[in-house]
């Protein structure tokens, strides 16, 4: 898995080497996390999914040429409890046998000022394709970057938790999905 | 022919018989719950199963404060001093159970990774971190402690039982309302 993301990552790199002189794209996935929260019976629950790869490119100078994508491993949920990790991902949840992973693919970012910018782009979870905005902050350190972000998606609109888990009042609908991702630039030869 | 009875007072009263009517919920509910696959349902029930929790720590700490800011009605002359002292001991345990074991259960929901929200709006601060060890430690203490908790409310309603039926004396109608007893 790790290996295979190097690939993409290094091949990927191969092919647009020449961009600008900062362009982050190498997600440090040791330091990255996509986390999420939610609320059961008014309590609020903190996951996070241990397993996704991301490729990205993003130069704060050319946003129209700024790419992300994002793939989750779904099998490697943690919700906080052990006995909803067994429990979501079957069929009524994220039925992850047949839906493996959940992917987000960036349609365009904007700036909002600041270190403020905003990525819309299709979310795909259990085979629903949808529209999400999610604010995010940029803060670059040298070679690294920083990227900060959350957004929040109705689960009932991808059909997760359905029959009796669709009753929003014990685990509520909305969740917050939270991502923070390391990305190194590469210094680029002239 | 009796001399009258002296009484607990309404706010002893009222605290005990409410008390007494949530563990009857909770306990029964806990056993219950437990074994329950993972359903809505089940996410509600370990939910009442804290608010009540919680309602009863609260309560009894008012009892507590009662019983150090009173005097209780004194036990019939004719109580032997072995019951008088047995009494004294099993009053001090169910009390110190029924702060004890409500505790247990919001550390141990705390060190399982569940905040307490009582009533699903007050959130209980986490007074230990999420740890699976402690949570597993605390959930065997706070089932261990439920067992003394049966055997002593069986004691203590096997003891109003011989009193008033075997005995004949007026124990129990120190916690009953004027108008519930002859």
């Amino acid at each position: 898995m790790k290996s295979l993301l190097r690939v993409v990552l290094l091949s990927s790199a191969l092919v647009s080497g020449f961009a600008s002189a900062v362009e982050f794209k190498q997600v440090q996935a040791n330091e990255s996390t996509v986390t999420f929260g939610y609320k059961q019976m008014g309590v609020p629950m903190e996951g996070k999914f241990a397993k996704f790869s991301a490729q990205t490119s993003f130069d704060p100078a050319k946003l129209a040429k700024a790419q992300a994508r994002i793939d989750i491993d779904l099998a490697s949920i943690d919700t906080g409890s052990e006995e909803a990790n067994d429990e979501v991902v079957g069929k009524p949840w994220f039925n992850a046998k047949a839906f493996p992973s959940a992917g987000f693919v960036s349609t365009g970012v904007k700036a909002l000022g600041g270190n403020r910018y905003e990525a819309t782009g299709k979310l795909t979870i259990k085979g629903k394709t949808l529209d999400v905005t999610a604010p995010f902050t940029f803060q670059a350190n040298g070679t690294r970057g920083l990227f900060d972000g959350v957004f929040t998606i109705k689960r009932l609109d991808y059909n997760i938790g359905e029959g009796v888990w669709a009753d929003v009042g014990t685990v509520a609908n909305e969740i917050q999905i939270k991502f923070h991702l390391v990305l190194t630039a590469t210094p680029n030869k002239k | 022919m009796n001399t009258p009875i002296e009484r607990y007072n309404n706010t002893a009263m009222a605290l005990h018989w409410l008390v007494a009517l949530l563990i009857f919920a909770a306990f029964p509910l806990g056993v219950y719950m437990h074994d329950l696959p993972l359903s809505p349902t089940k996410l509600q029930y370990y939910s009442y199963h804290k608010w009540i929790g919680i309602t009863i720590l609260l309560l009894v700490i008012a009892r507590v404060v009662w019983r150090f800011t009173h005097t209780p009605p004194p036990l019939p002359a004719s109580t032997p001093r072995w019951e008088v002292v047995v009494s004294h001991i099993t009053h001090l345990a169910l009390y110190g159970l029924l702060l004890a074991i409500p505790f247990s259960g919001w550390l141990m929901s705390s060190a399982k990774g569940f905040q307490t929200v009582w009533f699903g709006v007050l959130p209980l601060p986490d007074l230990v971190e999420k740890n699976k060890e402690l949570g597993q430690l605390l959930a065997t203490v706070h089932q261990g402690l439920n067992v003394f908790l049966f055997l002593l409310v069986g004691m203590h309603i096997a003891a109003v039982i011989k009193h008033k039926f075997i005995d004949h004396d007026q124990i129990l109608e120190r916690m009953l309302p004027k108008g519930m007893s002859k």
